[in-house]
């Protein structure tokens, strides 16, 4: 197929009306729905809403409630962790705090327990992959806070609490509203380089859903500025890390405390076992689930392993029956298809338009709504066609240049530019071609505003608690999510630990769960959590030996 | 164009130019798989039959964990790639390096100044650059390396952040480097110098956060807090959207 900077020629005729429309289009502002006309359009085309997107599920303490079905098929498998196999009676790790997960949230809850009194020799962070292989370094766009004077922290909290269509726990959206600026003036103390005006105050872009411009960011790589900035902090402290070690399940002690967790070396295929006095889960994210067969932004461990884990000891979740689809995934070309495009190119100005080159939603509607407005315009017919015959909307990123002044595209998006560019395509001349992607699990593991989750002994922060947002997240409250909560999770867990004695250690509730799943006749397949997707090709899987 | 129109037309592009999935020989560690064409290295790697563990990380280019080295069959040069962001090609031949070894200065942030000699009293080597600028060659971001380098060398702390900012930390040009330097160790040490140090600090936020640890918005937000849905409904419906407000102002 031949190709001109990056497209074949149909899709270059579809730019061009793109074009001519352009300067017509900048000036056009068409209004943001009203409440009832959101609803309408998410009833209608958001997978939220669909009957065969969930499922009630048929085991353990959430029985009966709806979550999505990948979720479900993995609370209803029995587990991974063959407990006849390991001996409980040899500790290989012996703290008082384990932090399952070295990404944002779990790093920042090490440095605060560190903080807070835990020696540096008892705290104990595993991890899955590298340490900072995560969602945390993928994220681009930016943090909120709201720290402008024409901006407060109860107008962010009402942000908040409207962006979760009013179904958020209160005290942990006023949490979060509150704690925000604190937690951008450490980032500050710790060398963050944010983006800021020549006198210093902070350049904030508006997002979806946030009624004042309060978007921080460093560049298009705000997520991994914040990373490894944290994690290299983490690194001067010496704070122990285990990486490619993922925790499996959860170790309960003779009162039923969570004590641990038993952790399995993938590269070695041995297992440890690790006792603590308190328990942080931090494994973020499941966008490799892939939930309603969406493509995904996420990183590769990000597969809802902290969910089940936390399920199996007795942990309820919430709002698992909703998840967030972000508008602009890439669908063009192929290599990149799920790959995120910052919600700051919308922030910066580029407007969503179709295969005639017309503006068709506000460009900054809550994820949800700009999502289901998307599937609603490819299911008129239109959308723009891919080669390989996906539908998707065109994101008119030139616009960028001609409000903010040539070079801004480069400048504010250099990210961005470079995966396109490395494909043949100069987003700064031609629009790209989005569609929507599983971006965020909304909900996840109940926890109060200590991150306390309803098993004593179990802590939680981050992308796999459930809760602060709802049963939406609004754009940049999830980095800001990882750092409150984390700060908080390694406060209070901190705290517990001075009074924690642990009990003799059992895995008895692994058998006693995957008895009942065996009870109710439910039959997956697969066993959890599943640690890795599996991507290998087809052919080679059925010829493989199941030897290890 | 019209859907029809324009599902037909991707048809078209479709048929006339890829008949059928063209299929290109990779070599990983030397050995030899046929892939289709169009895979990234790393789904490349997968389609073959390989579970990565290792050299596997944010599959979008964010991470730095899939360095590739790789050399074509009819070619003189050794090329560098993310496995997640680049095309198979017929005849590569593949290796992944899942790890590079380069030892970290360790640091207080807030015991250092941002100095002149502060990045290279930590990172001494850095003044045996013998600027070969094979670790600008290397680099899978186009970051200018060996100027980031200079820079810290130079003590000028802001140029070399400013130029290391996209690092993703996968270390091609510390593997290749004769001088044995650790670029983006060095990198991170001029960002956080300058985060801390030199970039003027945000008085707004500072007047935010005394205001919050002084309580003057605790009672305003157990107000919300307490509110029921329906009186939380009317107050969001009526908020003015600043965005909004400043287009309509023809900003
Ligand atoms: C592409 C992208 C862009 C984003 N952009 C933004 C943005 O602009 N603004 C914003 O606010 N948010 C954004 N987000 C969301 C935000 O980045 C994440 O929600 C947040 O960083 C999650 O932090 P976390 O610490 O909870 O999880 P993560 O950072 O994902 O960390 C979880 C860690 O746990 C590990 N782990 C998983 N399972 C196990 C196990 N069984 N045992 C041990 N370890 C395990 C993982 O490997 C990982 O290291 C974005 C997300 C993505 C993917
Ligand atoms: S500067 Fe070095 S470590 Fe950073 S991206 Fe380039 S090659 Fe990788
Ligand atoms: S590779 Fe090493 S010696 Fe060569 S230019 Fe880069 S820093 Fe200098
Ligand atoms: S896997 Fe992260 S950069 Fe390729």
């Amino acid at each position: 197929m031949k190709l001109i900077d990056g497209y074949p020629q149909y899709m270059l005729d579809s730019i061009k009306k793109v074009e001519d429309k352009r300067m017509e289009n900048i000036g056009k502002s068409i209004e943001p729905l009203t409440m009832e006309e959101r609803q309408a359009v998410l009833s209608q085309f958001h997978p939220d809403f669909m009957d065969s997107s969930k499922r009630a599920v048929k085991v353990g303490v959430d029985k009966g409630n709806e979550s999505y079905n990948g979720i479900v098929d993995l609370l209803e498998s029995p587990s991974i962790l063959d407990t006849s196999e390991v001996d409980l009676t040899k500790i290989d790790f012996d703290v008082d705090m384990l932090i399952i997960g070295g990404g944002g949230a779990g790093t920042v809850a090490a440095l605060f327990a560190l903080e807070n009194g835990v020696p540096l020799d008892k705290i104990l962070i595993t991890t899955k992959l590298r340490h900072g292989d995560a969602n945390s370094m993928m994220a681009q766009g930016g943090i909120q806070a709201a720290d402008r004077p024409e901006d407060s922290p109860p107008i962010h909290y009402l942000d908040i609490y409207g962006g979760g269509h009013f179904t958020n726990k209160p005290e942990l959206a006023k949490a979060m509203a509150m704690d925000a600026p604190g937690i951008i003036k450490w980032h500050e103390e710790l060398g963050v380089m944010y983006d800021r005006h020549d006198n210093g105050e902070f350049q904030e872009l508006s997002g979806g859903g946030t009624s004042r411009n309060r978007m921080h960011s460093a560049k298009d790589y705000t997520g991994m500025e914040l990373m490894r900035n944290i994690r290299d902090r983490s690194r001067n402290l010496d704070i122990p890390v285990l990486e490619f070690c993922p925790i499996v399940e959860l170790l309960l002690d003779d009162q039923g405390i969570v004590s641990g967790g038993v952790a399995f070396n993938i590269e070695t295929h041995e297992y440890y076992v690790i006792r603590a006095k308190a328990t942080i889960m931090a494994t973020g994210g499941s966008g490799r689930l892939h939930l309603a067969g969406y493509p995904t932004t996420n990183h590769y461990g990000a597969t809802g392993d902290g969910l089940v884990m936390a399920y199996h000891v007795g942990a309820n979740l919430r709002d698992l029956d909703t998840i967030q689809i972000h508008p602009t995934g890439d669908i063009y070309p192929d290599p990149v298809i799920g790959i995120l495009s910052t919600e700051k190119i919308r922030g910066l100005g580029a407007k969503p338009i179709n295969v005639n080159g017309d503006p068709f939603v506000f460009p900054l509607e809550p994820r949800d709504v700009e999502s289901a407005a998307f599937l609603k315009e490819c299911d008129k017919g239109n959308g723009i066609t891919t080669p390989t015959g996906m539908p998707g909307i065109w994101l008119d990123s030139p616009m960028i240049d001609i409000i903010h002044g040539e070079g801004t595209v480069y400048e504010k998006l250099a990210g961005e530019v470079r995966k396109f560019r490395r494909f043949g395509i100069d987003m700064a001349k031609h629009p790209i071609l989005v569609y929507p992607t599983y971006h965020y699990q909304n909900g996840g593991v109940e926890i109060n505003e200590k991150c306390e989750t309803a098993v004593p002994g179990l802590y939680a922060a981050g992308e796999v608690t459930g809760g602060v947002h709802g049963k939406n997240r609004l754009m940049g409250n999830s980095l800001l999510d990882y750092n409150v909560f984390g700060r908080r999770a390694g406060i209070y867990a901190a705290e517990y630990v001075k009074t924690r004695t642990v009990g003799k250690l059992s895995l008895a509730h692994i058998d006693e769960y995957n008895k009942a799943v065996e009870e109710a006749g439910l039959k997956s397949g697969v066993k959890a959590p599943i640690l890795l997707p599996e991507y290998r090709g087809k052919e080679a899987l059925a010829r493989a030996l199941d030897i290890l | 164009m019209s859907t029809e129109a324009n599902n037909e037309a991707a048809r078209q592009a479709n048929a006339a130019d890829t008949p059928e999935v063209s299929i290109v020989n990779i070599f990983v560690m030397g050995k030899r798989y046929q892939v289709p064409a169009g895979l990234t290295i790393m789904a490349a790697i997968e389609y073959a039959g390989y579970q990565l563990i290792r050299a596997c990380g944010c599959r979008a280019g964010f991470c730095g964990a899939c360095s590739t080295v790789y050399r074509k069959d009819d070619e003189q040069k050794l090329h560098f790639a993310l496995a997640c962001q680049t095309t198979v090609e017929d005849g590569m031949y593949l290796v992944q390096i899942p790890f590079v070894p380069a030892s970290k200065a360790k640091y207080m942030i807030e015991d250092l100044k941002a100095e002149e000699n502060t990045i290279l009293s930590m990172y001494p080597e850095i003044a045996r650059c013998v600027s070969c600028n094979t670790c600008t060659k290397s680099c899978p971001q186009d970051i200018k390396v060996m100027m980031y380098i200079q820079n810290a060398l130079r003590g000028d702390i802001a140029k070399a952040a400013e130029l290391s900012f996209d690092c993703i930390q996968c270390g091609m040009c510390a593997m290749r480097c004769p001088a044995d330097i650790k670029h983006y160790h060095v990198g991170q040490l001029a960002r956080r110098l300058r985060g801390k140090y030199i970039d003027t600090q945000s008085q707004d936020l500072k007047k935010r956060v005394a205001e919050v640890e002084g309580g003057q918005y605790d009672k305003e937000i157990e107000e919300l807090v307490g509110m029921s849905e329906e009186q939380l409904r009317g107050l969001y419906n009526k908020r003015e959207i600043e965005a909004k407000k400043k287009k309509k102002e023809g900003e």
